[in-house]
C-alpha cells in the first residue's frame, strides 16, 4: 500500500514547469510563517560569529600571541578535535577557526527544522493535502520548503560576507559561501530522512542524529590531523568548511563539494518524493497492539515523551564522554593564555584549569538541558492546542495530574540527562567522578527555574507560550556570547544559570541553590494555578 | 424524573464575541436530547462548559447534579465525551487509545468493547495518523459506548461516518437509552435527531429559541396549505398568522389558486375561511423537520441582511 512505485510515464513527461506551479505562492507564504524563526536564529548566529573578532582582539591582541595560539593548537589533538585545526594566525582566520564548526552546526540545525517544518510536518498534519489540492504542482512543496531555507543561508552569507569583510573581502565571502554551503547540505539531507518516516518528529531527531555523527567524523579527523587532511574530515560537510581556508588562502573549489552535495541530495530526494504518495512514507508506521495497558495521564504523558527523554538521555552521555575525553589536553593548550584562562573561569571555574575547563562544559551542557525542558513543558502547550488534551481532560482527568505527568517528565528528565551527562564525563576522564556529578547536578536548580518559567507562560499566557523557547535563547546566548564579550554583569544576571557555584573547583553555595530551588518551585506552582483557573484553549 | 443536564442563563465571551448569551438547557435523565443550532451558534463551547474545559461567566451549569467546572474529575468519572473532530496520538493504536479512555473513566465492558470494535468495522491495531477521519471517530464512539457511564456527551459524533455506520451508530445510541443511559446528541444531521430524540434544543447566537419534543416543536410551526377554490378568497391576508400568501387566477378567469403558509395553531380559521369560497381541492402539508430547522437557522440569514 505505501509508497507504491506506480508513478506513470505520463506525470514523469508533463512538463517541468508544472511539476512547480505555485513554488513562488508557496514560498512567499513559508516565509511569511517564519517570519519570527528566520530573522531570529540566522541573527542569533550572525551575532555569534560577528563578535568573535573583537573577542580574539581582547584575547589575542599582539601577533605574537596568536602566532603562539596557532602552533599550540597545532600540536593539541584534543583542541582540533573540539574546534578544528587553524592555518592563519590573522584575526579573521581564527574567527573562522573559533566560530566554524558551531557556527556551521547551527545553520545545518535551521536548515532542518525549516525543511522538515515545511514538508513532513505539513503531511503529517494533513495540511499538505488540502495544499496539494489546489493548484499547486507534484515538486512544488519541497522546492519551497528548499528555497526557504536557501533564503536563510543566503541571509547568513550576505551578513557574515558583510560583517567579516573587514578582514579580508575573500575570507568573508568563503566563509559566508561555507556556511550556507553547510547549511544546505543539511537542507537536502533533511529532504530525504522526511520521505523516510511519517512522523517529523522522527525525522527531526534523524536528521539532528546525522549532524552529531558529521560531528563526531570531524572531531575523530580533526583529532588524527593537524591540517584537516584526514579522511575522516572530508567526510563530514563541517570538516569540508574548515578545509575551504577562510582568511588562509581560500581554497576555493570545496565550495563545489557543498554545491555538488546539495544537489546530489536534492535529486535523490525530489526521485523519493516522486516514488511515494502524500502522507505516506518509506519507513511505513508498524501495526499496534489491539489491547492497550495504559491507564492513567501519567503513563500517557510518559509514552508520549519516552523516545524525546531517551535520545537526549543518549546525546548528553556521548556529549560527557568526547568533552570528558578532552579535558586533559584542552586545560593543557588554554594554560598558556592568560586571557583565555580568564575566559574559562569567568564562564565557568575558579582555581585550575582543568576544573575551570569541566566547570564550564558542565555550564555549557546545563544550558542545551534549558531547551529539553523547556520543550518538555511545552508538550502541555502541544496537546492542548492540537485538540488532543480535551477529550483526555473530559474523562476523570484533573487537569494538575494531566499536567503534572508532563511536568514530571520535564524536571525529573532534566535531572536524568545532567547525571547521565555527569557520568559521561567521569566516564571520559576518569577521575574526580563525585566532584563532576555534583557540578552536573547543580546545574539543575536553574534549569528547572527556566523549566518553572515555561510552566508560568503556559498556564497563565496560554498564547504566549512559545515565548518560553525566546527565554531559553535568551539564556543560552547570555551563557555563551555573555562572558566572551564585556557584557554588563546587570545583563549576565538575569540569566539564572549566571548565579550559579562555578564546580568543580569552586565553593559551593548552597543560599544561592535553594533561592534558585525555590523560584523554581513559586514559578511552577504559579503556573499551575494559572492552569487551574482558566478556560481550555477552544 | 431527575435533570441529567441543567443549564440557566449561561453567559460565555471570549473577547468581544458573545459565544453564549444567557443559554437555557436540561435533559433528562434517561433520554436522548437533540442540540441543534447552525454553525457558530454555541454548541460546542456549551459542551465544553458541561465538560468544565471553559469557565461560564455567568449562570448556572448542573451535570449530574453537580457543578462541571468545580467538580470536574467526579462529573468525568461518569461521563464519555465524543468530540466532532476526534485527533489521535501518531504513535498509539486505537486499541490502546479505546483502553486508555476507558480506565480514564469509570471503566471499560471488555465483551462490549469487542462486539462494537466487530460491529463499527475498525481495525484497533492500525496508528492514529493512518486513520481516516470516519475511523478516528469509530475509535472514540467504541470508547464511549463501552465505558460505564451515566451520560454520554456526543459533539456531531457522525459527520464522518458512511450511511451504514450511520445506522449502527443509531442503533448503538437507541441500545444505550434502553439502558437508562443520558444522551446530549449535538447533529447537523435531522434524520438522525428525528429518528433518535425525544426531545430537542434549538439554539441561536448562543441563546435557546426553541425546546421541547418533537410533536410540540411542530405545533408551533407552519402548515403550508394549496387550495383551489370556486370562487375569490375572502380576507384571507387578515387572518392572523397567515404567511406568505399567494393568488392566482385560474385560466378560465373563474377559479383562484391560493398558496399559503399559516402558523398550524391557526390552521382552523384560515380552513373556515376557504370553505366559504368554495374549495375544489386542498394539499396541506405538515411542516418537515427540515422546514422546522430552516426557520430558525434562516433567520440568522435574514438579520443578517436587514442588518446590512
Amino acid at each position: 500500500m505505501t509508497a507504491t512505485a506506480t508513478r506513470t510515464d505520463f506525470a514523469v513527461r508533463s512538463g517541468g514547469t508544472r511539476q512547480l506551479a505555485g513554488t513562488t505562492t508557496l514560498l512567499r507564504f513559508a516565509l511569511r510563517r517564519d517570519r519570527l524563526m528566520i530573522p531570529v536564529w540566522v541573527g542569533v548566529n550572525a551575532l555569534m560569529i560577528l563578535s568573535m573578532p573583537n573577542t580574539l582582539e581582547n584575547l589575542y591582541g599582539s601577533p605574537a600571541d596568536r602566532a603562539e595560539l596557532v602552533r599550540d593548537t597545532a600540536a593539541n589533538a584534543s583542541f582540533r578535535a573540539l574546534i578544528g585545526p587553524v592555518f592563519d594566525d590573522s584575526i579573521g582566520a581564527l574567527t573562522a577557526w573559533r566560530v566554524g564548526v558551531y557556527a556551521g552546526a547551527l545553520a545545518a540545525v535551521v536548515s532542518l527544522l525549516l525543511v522538515v517544518r515545511h514538508t513532513r510536518d505539513e503531511e503529517e498534519s494533513g495540511r499538505q493535502e488540502l495544499v496539494a489540492s489546489g493548484m499547486v504542482g507534484r515538486r512544488a512543496s519541497l522546492t519551497a520548503a528548499l528555497l526557504t531555507a536557501a533564503v536563510a543561508n543566503a541571509v547568513l552569507a550576505l551578513l557574515v560576507t558583510v560583517g567579516l569583510a573587514g578582514q579580508g573581502a575573500a575570507g568573508a565571502l568563503a566563509f559566508g559561501l561555507g556556511l550556507a554551503g553547510v547549511g544546505m547540505a543539511f537542507a537536502t539531507l533533511a529532504a530525504i530522512v522526511a520521505q523516510f518516516t511519517e512522523s517529523a518528529r522522527l525525522a527531526r531527531g534523524l536528521t539532528a542524529g546525522l549532524l552529531g555523527a558529521a560531528f563526531v567524523l570531524r572531531a575523530a579527523g580533526d583529532s588524527a590531523s593537524d591540517d584537516g587532511s584526514s579522511a575522516l574530515t572530508w567526510v563530514s560537510p563541517l570538516g569540508w568548511l574548515s578545509n575551504l581556508r577562510a582568511f588562509a588562502d581560500e581554497r576555493w573549489w570545496v565550495l563545489l563539494l557543498f554545491a555538488a552535495a546539495a544537489l546530489v541530495q536534492g535529486v535523490v530526494a525530489y526521485e523519493l518524493a516522486g516514488r511515494r504518495d502524500v502522507g505516506m512514507s518509506f519507513l511505513p508506521a508498524r501495526p499496534g497492539p489491539a489491547f492497550g495497558r495504559l491507564g492513567t495521564a501519567g503513563a500517557l504523558a510518559w509514552r508520549l515523551q519516552r523516545g524525546s527523554v531517551l535520545g537526549w538521555s543518549i546525546g548528553f552521555f556521548l556529549a560527557g564522554v568526547v568533552y570528558g575525553g578532552l579535558t586533559d589536553g584542552v586545560a593543557d593548550l588554554v594554560g598558556d593564555n592568560e586571557n583565555a584562562r580568564e575566559v574559562f573561569q569567568r564562564m565557568g571555574g575558579q582555581s585550575g584549569l582543568t576544573d575551570a575547563f569541566l566547570a564550564s562544559m558542565v555550564g555549557m551542557m546545563g544550558l542545551i538541558a534549558a531547551l529539553y525542558v523547556v520543550g518538555s513543558v511545552l508538550r502541555l502547550h502541544g496537546e492542548e492546542t492540537s485538540m488532543r488534551a480535551e477529550p483526555v481532560l473530559a474523562n476523570a482527568v484533573g487537569r494538575l495530574r494531566w499536567a503534572a505527568g508532563h511536568l514530571v517528565i520535564a524536571f525529573a528528565g532534566a535531572g536524568l540527562i545532567m547525571l547521565l551527562a555527569g557520568l559521561g564525563f567521569a566516564a571520559g576522564y576518569g577521575k574526580q567522578v563525585g566532584p563532576i556529578l555534583g557540578a552536573c547536578l547543580v546545574q539543575l536548580p536553574a534549569v528547572w527555574v527556566v523549566g518553572g518559567l515555561a510552566v508560568l507562560l503556559y498556564g497563565v499566557l496560554p498564547r504566549a507560550a512559545m515565548a518560553a523557547w525566546g527565554v531559553a535563547g535568551a539564556v543560552l546566548l547570555i551563557g555563551w556570547v555573555g562572558p566572551a564579550l564585556d557584557v554588563p554583569q546587570a545583563v549576565l544576571d538575569l540569566s539564572p544559570f549566571g548565579h550559579l557555584p562555578k564546580l568543580p573547583g569552586g565553593g559551593m553555595e548552597w543560599g544561592t541553590v535553594v533561592v534558585l530551588l525555590g523560584l523554581a518551585v513559586v514559578l511552577t506552582a504559579a503556573g499551575l494555578a494559572g492552569l487551574r483557573r482558566r478556560d481550555m484553549t477552544t | 424524573m431527575t435533570k441529567a443536564i441543567t443549564v440557566s442563563g449561561l453567559h460565555k465571551s471570549f473577547g468581544t464575541t458573545h459565544a453564549l448569551d444567557g443559554l437555557d438547557l436540561d435533559v433528562e435523565a434517561g433520554e436522548v436530547h437533540g442540540f441543534l443550532g447552525p454553525n457558530g451558534a454555541g454548541k460546542s463551547t456549551t459542551i465544553r462548559v458541561l465538560l468544565g474545559l471553559l469557565r461560564a461567566d455567568s449562570g448556572g451549569a448542573q451535570v449530574l447534579g453537580r457543578d462541571p467546572w468545580a467538580d470536574a474529575v467526579e462529573v468525568h468519572r461518569r461521563i464519555a465525551y465524543v468530540p466532532g473532530d476526534v485527533t489521535l496520538w501518531r504513535n498509539l493504536s486505537g486499541g490502546e487509545v479505546i483502553d486508555l479512555y476507558g480506565r480514564l473513566r469509570g471503566g471499560l465492558d471488555a465483551r462490549r468493547r469487542a462486539e462494537l470494535i466487530e460491529r463499527f468495522e475498525l481495525d484497533p491495531t492500525k496508528k492514529g495518523r493512518t486513520y481516516s477521519k470516519g475511523n478516528r471517530q469509530k475509535v472514540a464512539l467504541v470508547a464511549a459506548f463501552a465505558s460505564d457511564v451515566d451520560l454520554l456527551i456526543l459533539d456531531e459524533p457522525t459527520s464522518g461516518l458512511d450511511p451504514l455506520m450511520e445506522e449502527v451508530f443509531q442503533r448503538c445510541v437507541e441500545e444505550e437509552r434502553d439502558r437508562g443511559r443520558t444522551i446530549l446528541l449535538s447533529s447537523h444531521i435531522l434524520s438522525e435527531v428525528e429518528e433518535l430524540c425525544d426531545r430537542v434544543s434549538i439554539i441561536r447566537k448562543g441563546r435557546t429559541v426553541e425546546s421541547g419534543s418533537l410533536a410540540d416543536l411542530r405545533h408551533l410551526t407552519r402548515t403550508s396549505v394549496t387550495a383551489e377554490l370556486a370562487g375569490p378568497p375572502n380576507g384571507l391576508s387578515h387572518l392572523p398568522g397567515v404567511h406568505d400568501l399567494a393568488i392566482q387566477s385560474t385560466e378560465r378567469g373563474q377559479g383562484h389558486r391560493v398558496r399559503l403558509q399559516v402558523d398550524t395553531d391557526k390552521l382552523d380559521a384560515v380552513l373556515r375561511s376557504l370553505s366559504e369560497s368554495g374549495v375544489r381541492s386542498l394539499t396541506s402539508t405538515p411542516p418537515t423537520l427540515e422546514e422546522l430547522f430552516l426557520r430558525h437557522y434562516q433567520d440568522d440569514v435574514r438579520e443578517g441582511a436587514t442588518a446590512r
